[in-house]
Order: structure tokens, then C-alpha cells, then sequence
């Protein structure tokens, strides 16, 4: 196996473009699960902890190497709360967002929030960069528009972030657990809201007729909220599982929809 | 004669103390070598090709492409086993490796030895296996129909025609639970030049596993020496083989060491795991709340080969009431031969199933007659003069069954969720903060268990030890599996408080020095080991107070009256004074047709009150604290025994929950950590644990076997939580989201 460790962007991306099918190596916490369980062989990887602009984190950019313990203990509410619920400690401290996002799990944690906020994921190589939205980039369950030689830099926000963000996540343990459901709603200052799930579809969804129901200035009523729950059951296509029936994700996400987004005006 | 006075020093660390355990230390700081730690010079590494199928025609092998690999040494099949080719505990029916039909998910179809782990993995991968599928069996009822069956327990009793007014029935499963020991399963197999062998593996008898070895490896008995292991814990999974006859064939074949380690995938294939099970009950009672009878009808699921479940579905019959009088009962237990994964023992043996489905048969009982469910139970709770519902037998010995009912109740409530409590590890779904505090409701429930200590059904059961009394201190010989549980400390602390001698170490023996000490299971060891440990010790003292015509030994040496005849060092100045023991426990009975007969040494039992808050919305469970009140005998380290029931506790509220082998077709689909989900600590309850000391008349110093019970009632206990909280039967094990919301489609 051969090992590229750069230690800078460029270094980084011409190590890519010299063998544009490597694999990346950030965290690992899901590339080594897939060697020990010899799942994968990888012949050549690019390992990228000692890429320090890929850690950078401004208003407008996450890198894509930003840890999950970074993640929860940052400013960000919604972020905060999904890095959270990610794994172990140890896993926290060394998982990124990138590899989350390189993963695409369907249940990835992260994506719920990326695609409530219709964040840009920004792709590099040596060529350029480009930036796709959350729905171009993930295109099926651990599928990706990612190509040859790229890499995920990081993650574009809008130019303000929502003020109320709130994220919940379904899992049969207390903590360290992959989600069965997981949920994220925003809401901006003008009442306009985002409502994204995950782990009920190949790739994390948006409820888009859920939100346009309750995008405005005023607090939905009860019956509002049955609607809104009624609706989200409707945008999304679980499946049964090991973990979980379609029928149980399908009411669970309603009720954590539902929820997540009274926690918006709390 | 020295005038100086001396002090008869007060013996250390004896029984009653928590002593802490020799091997704590090490184990937190990561210097205890487990099995996979094990090395030898020049060893090579094995690796297991599995057949990927539940059930198949094994059509070809082929090992030729692994052979012709750079650092593969060997690669073997069924053909190469030396000796006999199936192994097993009691009946021998499982191939060493697949043998004409797979028949179940991840069988071994050979075994390679290569230069390193990654090569011998790969060597295993490359080896040509080609299956034709069968159709599993993987129904319960289907495998009944069939005849598909290792053993049928029938249990009749009392008058048949005696009927109750008052009748609940009720169709109860329980899933398959995985022991889950965080140490896989590890092995060295040492050739000794000699033809035979000092083999390392997962063990909790080394002298049952020496049997099967040499049979297979085509060895005399003192040619396989099966050493002691530092294991990773074992819950009973160690009962059975598992790679030890693969290393031990290797090994011979190549004349040098191998090692192999499985990963836990492997592990979760690789070990056996507590029965799944469907019982069905029928309880019928007089209005005034007594069990008048009980029908059971009892499947085990097995799997493939027979291994311990013959003994285990024996367990299930004879404990299928729970610790309750009963005027009629007749119980049907099968173990059932499938193509789901291999069960064997674990942790409460069979026990645990029917405890799950009678406790709830118990509440719903208690419903349907108006009375308090812990009412009930005290109205039929046996105790000493009774005679077990089941078999008949006499009970003998103190079983305080309605003191630990009383006493669980008598633990105060935990305080109800406070009104500013946001922590979120306190609400169901934790830090996936799903759960707002205004839609949390709180359950109580309560289970009591019941079981057999040591080994039953005519069984000679007996455990050795050696103690030798040298200057500088005592040392105990014994071939028994410390597996975790603390039998190192116990026994040391048996022979000081004995011997009066403070400094004892224990000294685990391979199979060529000593003979059994039975198996580490069945809650044995303390009264077991302990007991062959104190007769030995016992005579030590005797042989030494004689040596010297004293009346009293302690850490100074040897007393008559106020005068000390000499020092430790002194006395056995011409050789140490030792005593070799063969202990075995009153002898029992073989069931007759009935089921009927003093089966039975000895008996335990615990109640739990478990206190659970849900998300009836969500199904989310959390449970909040679990108290129990325990029969011990009497406590010989308190330490130890909390452990044990928090510990146990885990486990049992871990299967009312969460933990299970998802099976499809006999597939295990969550074969990792990543999805066979364990308690973690913010999981794992606050645990109120009251000991009710009734001392045992034969074990040392009043002990008794106890680390089974806390698994056992804690599942039922934390169901019937859930029950009361939701309103819902819950008839399965473990409890399910989805089960607590209902009504989906």
C-alpha cells in the first residue's frame, strides 16, 4: 500500500491528480472499519490530518477536515447538537465533516443540517474548484458527484445562519448509535422554514410541502402541526432494516419533525 | 523460651472484606496479557474460511490457491482432522470443519496458517469453496413439527384434574442474546516435539475441552495440555469449542506454533449465544390468588449441533414457574435443532426465557384478579419445606424468596423526574435529544427469579484443589477459569480466613498437574473451588498445628496458648505441608418420565423492581434505576458481589431493550458493535442492591453461587416497567420501539 501524507492543499491535490483514484484518509473512523472488516483494499491513499486549510472554519466555510469535538463544542446550535450524538468520545475527536459527507451514509448525521441550511459542498483539484448544492453532490446511499482527483474541501454556508436551528436523532441507545431517524429544522428570522431527515431515503430529504406549510411569521396551531407531521411521513421513503421497520421510521420521523421544529420557537 | 510478648496478628483479606481483586490493576492500566497478547518464537498466524450460506451442500473445496501463496504454510480441511472428526460437550455432532452439508451462517470450511494475520486471511479468502443452497430451517414451530428435536423435557405433576376459575394465556418470545465479552475469541497452539501440545483458548473448563481435543487431534489426554487462559469474559460462551481444534491441528501439522485471533464479526459467528425462544403459558389460578396450575410449552432454538442445550432446555422446564407453589403443572420443553447460529450457555442457562414469560403470565395474573402483583407472588412464594412446583423436590436449604420480595419493595423510589431537569442523558433518547420532559411517562415493575445452583440431573460434579503452606505464605492449586468474575479473590480469601495466613496466592494449573475443577458456570466456582480450597486448607492447618502440638496458626507461625512455637519459616523447614482435595457436592438425581426428582443441589433466587421512564410517542426507553434484593448465602467479598449485580444487571436490562441477533433466514444481519447495541454507561441504570444473607449450610462459610440471578429478573422486571408505563402486552424480549408504539400500519 502506498501512503501520500501531505502537509498543505497544493501538496495535497497534486498528490491527487498523480493518482486521482487514491483513497482519503481523514478520521478514518469509517475507511478503517471498512479495511479491518476487509471490506476494502485500498492500493494507494492520500492521508489528509496534516492538511491544516482543510481545519479552517470561518462565517462563510466548515472545512472538511473540522472534527465532530470541534463541531460540539463551536457556536453553531444546530452543529453542536448533531456532532453530539456522533459515536464515542474518541470517534468525536478524530471524525470529520468531511468524511461524513464523503461516506454519505443515508444516516449520516451531519447531512440533515447541511441540507436544512442548503449549504454548497465545495469540491478542489488541481484544475479548480467548484461548489455543488447538498443535492447534486449527494446522489445515492455511500454514492457521491465527487470525481477523480477531487477532493472535499469543505462546506459553503449562507450568508447569515438561520437563528433557530435544532437537530434530534432516533436511536435505540442513549448515545454512540447510528441513527434510525434524524432530523434537522431551521427556521430564519422572516419565519421561512428548512426541514431536512435522514436515514428515511437513499439520500437525506427535504420536506418541502412540510415547510411551505409552516413558513411564516405566526406559531402553527395544533391542527397546523398534525398536518405538518402528516405531510413530512409523506416526503420520504423509508425502509425496513436491521435496525428499524419503514412503518416505525415513517411515524417516527413525523413525531421528530414535529418536535424538532417546536424546539424552534423554545 | 523468649519472653518477649507477641501479638497474635489479626489475619488480612479474609472472607467478609472487599479485597480488591490481584488482577484490577493491571487489567485498567493495560498490562494484563489476554489470550490475544499471547507470542511464541517462530509462531505462525491462522485464519478460518467460513461458508456464507445457513444451509448448503458442501459441493468442493479446494485449498490448492491458498497453497500456492508466498508465506502460506498450510491449509486443511474435514479430510486433515487427525482423529475423531466431530466434536461437541455431551453429544460429539459438530465437524471440526464443514463436512458434506454447511448448516448454519459462518460454519468453518478450512483453516490456514500463513507468515501473518493479513496473508492467512487472505490464503483463507483464496481457498475455492463451492455450495449448493438448501433451504434452512430456521421456525421454531416448523423444526417442532419436523421432529427436529436434541431434547424433550416433559414435566407432569400433581393432580391433572385440579383447574383454576382465573385464567391468562399468553404467547411469549425471547430473541437471541450474543454474550458479547469484549475479549474475542484467542488462541496458541505450542507443539511440544514430543507429539503432543500446550494449547491456549477461550475456556471455562480446560479439562471438558482437553477431552474433545484429543479425541479430534487423535492424542492421549496427556498429551494435549490445556493451559489456564486470561480471558476477556465469557458469560458461558467459553463452554465450547471454538478455534482451539483448528490450532491444534495446524500446529501438529506444521511442528510450530500458531496463533489466531478473530475479529469481532468472527466472534459474533465464532461463539455459542443464549437460545432464542417461543413459549407459550397457560397460568390458571383460585380467586384467592393461589397458582392452582401452569402449562408451558417451551422452544429452544438450538441451532445446528447439540452442545449444551440438552442441559439448557432442562433448566428452561424445571425453572418454568418461577420460585411459586403450584398444584398442577405440565411443562413441554424442547431444544430444537435448526440452521440458526449455535446456541449454548449463557449466563442463567435456560432459566432466563421462561422467567421472562411466567413473570409476565405473574403480573397479568395479578391484574385480572385484582391483587397486588407482588401480593400474588408472596401467596405462592416457596421457601424452605416446600417442594419445587416442577420436580417435586424438597427444598432443604434456605431459599428466601418471599425476604427478597419484601425486601426489593421495601428500597425506597427513586425521586420522579425533576420538573428543571433538561439534562438530556436523563430523558429517553438521550443526547439524540428527541424528548421533550412533558412526554415522559414512568413504569415500575417487578420480576423474581429463580435457579439451580452447580451442576443437576445426577451429574458428578466435582472440583479439585491443592493448598501447600510454604514460608512464605499459602499457595492454592486449582484448574478452574478465572473468567472475571473474581474467583481469584474469593478463593485466597476462603483459605486465609481457613488457614489464619494472610499471604495466599492462587496458582491456576494446566490439565497435566491437576485434576478438574468442573466448569467456571452454572454460579459453581464459589462454592465449588471455594469449598475444595477450604476442605484442603483445613487440613493443612491441622497437619501443621500437628507438626508442632500448637492450637492455632496464623501470619506469625504456629501458637500453643499465648506462646509461639515457631515461625512460619520454622515449621516447614523440612518441606512445605500441602493436601490435595477432590470436592464434590451431595449427589443428585436423574429426572424420571415425569420430570420428577431431587434433581437439584441447591437453589437461588432475586427479585428486581426495575423504574423506567418512556416516550410512548417514540418508543424510547430509559431506564432509570433498577434495585434488586438478592440471596447470597452470605457475602464473602461485598465488593465483588455489587459488581456482579450491576454487571449482570447491564446485561439483563440489555436485552430487555437492546440487545439482540437480528436473524433473517439465519443470517445474523448486526454481526458488529457498530449495530449489536450494548448498554453504554449513560444506559446502564442506578442500581439499588440490598444482599439478604441466609447463610448456605455447605458453602464455605455460608456462600452461595449468585452472579446469574441479576441478569436473569432484571430483563422481565424492566419489561414490566415499560408495561406499566404504556399499557401494552410487550409479549417479546427485548422490547422494541416500534413494539411500544403499536398500531403502525
Amino acid at each position: 500500500m502506498h501512503i501520500e501524507r501531505p502537509e498543505g492543499l497544493d501538496e495535497a491535490l497534486a498528490a491527487l491528480a498523480a493518482d486521482p483514484h487514491a483513497t482519503l484518509l481523514a478520521g478514518g473512523t469509517d475507511l478503517m472499519v471498512e479495511v479491518n472488516l476487509t471490506h476494502r483494499r485500498p492500493a494507494s491513499v492520500v492521508a489528509l490530518r496534516r492538511v491544516p486549510e482543510l481545519r479552517e472554519w470561518d462565517e462563510r466555510m466548515i472545512g472538511a477536515g473540522v472534527s465532530w469535538a470541534r463541531m460540539e463544542s463551536g457556536p453553531v446550535t444546530g452543529l453542536a447538537q448533531l456532532a453530539r450524538t456522533v459515536g464515542s468520545p474518541q470517534i468525536r475527536a478524530v471524525g470529520t465533516l468531511g468524511g461524513n459527507l464523503g461516506t454519505a451514509s443515508p444516516a449520516g448525521d451531519a447531512l440533515p443540517w447541511l441540507a436544512a441550511l442548503d449549504a454548497e459542498v465545495v469540491l478542489a483539484s488541481d484544475r479548480g474548484r467548484r461548489r455543488l448544492a447538498w443535492d447534486e453532490f449527494l446522489l445515492g446511499p455511500k454514492r457521491t458527484a465527487r470525481q477523480p482527483g477531487e477532493l472535499i474541501v469543505g462546506v459553503q454556508l449562507p450568508e447569515a445562519l438561520p437563528p433557530h436551528q435544532a437537530f434530534a436523532k432516533v436511536g435505540v441507545r442513549q448515545a454512540m448509535v447510528i441513527a434510525t431517524v434524524n432530523c434537522c429544522v431551521v427556521r430564519d428570522a422572516d419565519g421561512a422554514t428548512r426541514v431536512a431527515l435522514g436515514a428515511v431515503g437513499p439520500t437525506v430529504r427535504r420536506a418541502r410541502r412540510a415547510e411551505a406549510l409552516v413558513s411564516g411569521t405566526v406559531r402553527p396551531s395544533a391542527a397546523v402541526l398534525d398536518r405538518f407531521e402528516a405531510l413530512v411521513r409523506e416526503e420520504i421513503a423509508p425502509i425496513d432494516d436491521h435496525r428499524a421497520s419503514a412503518a416505525y421510521r415513517r411515524h417516527a420521523a413525523g413525531v421528530l419533525a414535529r418536535r424538532t421544529l417546536e424546539r424552534c420557537w423554545s | 523460651m523468649s519472653e518477649v510478648l507477641v501479638q497474635r496478628p489479626t489475619v488480612r483479606g479474609g472472607v467478609g472484606e472487599s479485597v480488591p481483586r490481584p488482577d484490577a490493576v493491571p487489567k485498567v492500566t493495560g498490562r494484563f496479557d489476554f489470550l490475544g497478547d499471547l507470542h511464541a518464537e517462530g509462531m505462525v498466524w491462522g485464519a478460518t474460511r467460513r461458508a456464507w450460506l445457513p444451509r448448503a451442500r458442501l459441493v468442493r473445496v479446494d485449498v490448492t490457491p491458498a497453497l500456492t501463496m508466498r508465506g502460506v504454510h498450510a491449509a486443511l480441511t474435514q479430510d486433515d482432522v487427525p482423529g475423531h472428526r466431530y466434536q461437541g460437550q455431551k453429544v460429539t455432532d459438530q465437524p471440526v470443519l464443514a463436512e458434506g452439508e454447511v448448516r448454519t451462517w459462518g460454519e468453518p470450511v478450512a483453516v490456514v496458517a500463513a507468515d501473518d494475520p493479513e496473508t492467512a486471511r487472505r490464503a483463507a479468502d483464496a481457498i475455492i469453496v463451492e455450495l449448493d443452497e438448501l433451504e434452512p430451517l430456521t421456525d421454531l414451530d416448523e423444526a417442532l413439527a419436523r421432529g427436529s428435536v436434541f431434547r424433550h423435557v416433559r414435566v407432569r405433576r400433581g393432580d391433572p384434574d385440579a383447574r383454576g376459575e382465573v385464567v391468562v394465556e399468553d404467547t411469549y418470545t425471547t430473541a437471541t442474546q450474543d454474550p458479547a465479552a469484549l475479549g474475542t475469541e484467542a488462541g496458541l497452539a505450542v507443539p511440544d516435539g514430543l507429539g503432543g501440545l500446550d494449547l491456549w483458548g477461550p475456556t471455562q473448563w480446560t479439562h471438558v475441552d482437553r477431552t474433545q481435543l484429543a479425541a479430534c487431534l487423535g492424542l492421549s489426554p496427556e498429551q494435549v495440555r490445556v493451559q489456564p487462559c486470561r480471558l476477556g469474559g465469557a458469560f458461558g460462551s467459553r463452554e465450547d469449542l471454538s478455534l482451539q481444534t483448528h490450532l491444534g491441528m495446524l500446529a501438529l501439522r506444521l511442528g510450530r506454533p500458531v496463533k489466531m485471533v478473530y475479529d469481532r464479526t468472527e466472534s459474533f459467528v465464532g461463539h455459542v449465544k443464549r437460545h432464542g425462544a417461543r413459549m407459550r403459558y397457560r397460568h390458571e389460578a383460585d380467586r384467592a390468588g393461589r397458582l392452582v396450575r401452569v402449562e408451558a410449552q417451551l422452544l429452544l432454538d438450538g441451532g445446528p449441533y447439540e452442545l449444551t442445550s440438552s442441559a439448557v432446555v432442562a433448566n428452561s422446564s424445571y425453572f418454568a414457574l418461577g420460585p411459586y407453589r403450584c398444584q398442577r403443572v405440565e411443562v413441554d420443553g424442547y431444544a430444537l435443532r435448526t440452521n440458526n447460529p449455535p446456541s449454548g450457555a449463557m449466563r442463567g442457562f435456560g432459566a432466563n426465557q421462561p422467567c421472562f414469560a411466567a413473570e409476565a403470565q405473574m403480573d397479568r395474573l395479578a391484574e385480572a384478579l385484582g391483587l397486588d402483583p407482588l401480593e400474588l407472588r408472596l401467596r405462592n412464594a416457596i421457601g424452605p419445606g416446600d417442594h419445587l412446583a416442577t420436580t417435586g423436590q424438597l427444598i432443604e436449604h434456605p431459599l428466601p424468596t418471599a425476604e427478597v420480595i419484601r425486601s426489593v419493595a421495601a428500597i425506597p423510589l427513586p425521586d420522579a423526574l425533576a420538573p428543571a431537569d433538561d439534562d438530556p442523558r436523563r430523558l429517553p433518547g438521550g443526547t439524540g435529544l428527541t424528548t421533550p420532559r412533558d412526554r415522559v411517562v414512568r413504569g415500575v415493575g417487578y420480576a423474581v427469579g429463580l435457579k439451580n445452583l452447580q451442576f443437576s440431573e445426577g451429574f458428578d460434579d466435582y472440583a479439585e484443589a491443592r493448598v501447600e503452606l510454604t514460608a512464605e505464605g499459602a499457595r492454592v492449586h486449582t484448574a478452574a477459569i478465572e473468567v472475571g468474575q473474581g474467583m481469584v479473590t474469593i478463593i485466597a480469601q476462603v483459605v486465609r480466613s481457613t488457614l489464619g495466613v494472610s499471604q495466599v496466592e492462587v496458582a491456576f494449573d494446566h490439565t497435566g498437574r491437576i485434576g478438574s475443577a468442573g466448569s467456571t458456570s452454572a454460579s459453581r466456582q464459589t462454592q465449588m473451588a471455594g469449598n475444595a480450597a477450604l476442605e484442603a486448607a483445613t487440613v493443612v492447618r491441622t497437619q501443621a498445628l500437628e507438626r508442632l502440638g500448637g492450637d492455632h496458626l496464623d501470619d506469625a507461625g504456629v501458637w500453643r496458648g499465648e506462646q509461639l512455637l515457631a515461625p512460619l519459616a520454622e515449621l516447614v523447614a523440612d518441606g512445605p505441608i500441602e493436601h490435595h482435595v477432590r470436592y464434590r457436592h451431595r449427589p443428585t438425581q436423574q429426572p424420571d418420565a415425569d420430570g420428577q426428582g431431587a434433581l437439584h443441589v441447591d437453589f437461588c433466587v432475586a427479585a428486581h423492581r426495575a423504574v423506567v421512564d418512556v416516550d410512548p410517542d417514540l418508543g424510547l426507553v430509559r431506564v432509570v434505576e433498577i434495585a434488586i434484593a438478592q440471596d447470597v448465602g452470605r457475602a464473602l467479598n461485598p465488593q465483588q458481589l455489587h459488581g456482579q449485580i450491576e454487571g449482570g444487571i447491564a446485561q439483563g436490562m440489555g436485552h430487555a431493550i437492546m440487545e439482540e441477533v437480528v436473524l433473517d433466514a439465519g443470517v445474523i444481519r448486526n454481526a458488529s458493535f457498530t449495530d449489536y447495541l450494548l448498554p453504554t454507561c449513560l444506559d446502564a441504570p442506578e442500581v439499588e442492591a440490598v444482599l439478604v444473607e441466609q447463610p448456605s449450610p455447605w458453602g464455605p462459610f455460608g456462600a452461595k453461587g449468585m452472579a446469574e440471578l441479576p441478569t436473569m429478573s432484571a430483563t422481565p422486571a424492566v419489561v414490566a416497567a415499560v408495561r406499566a408505563a404504556t399499557g401494552r402486552a410487550l409479549t417479546r424480549a427485548p422490547v422494541r420501539p416500534e413494539d411500544v408504539v403499536g398500531d403502525l400500519r
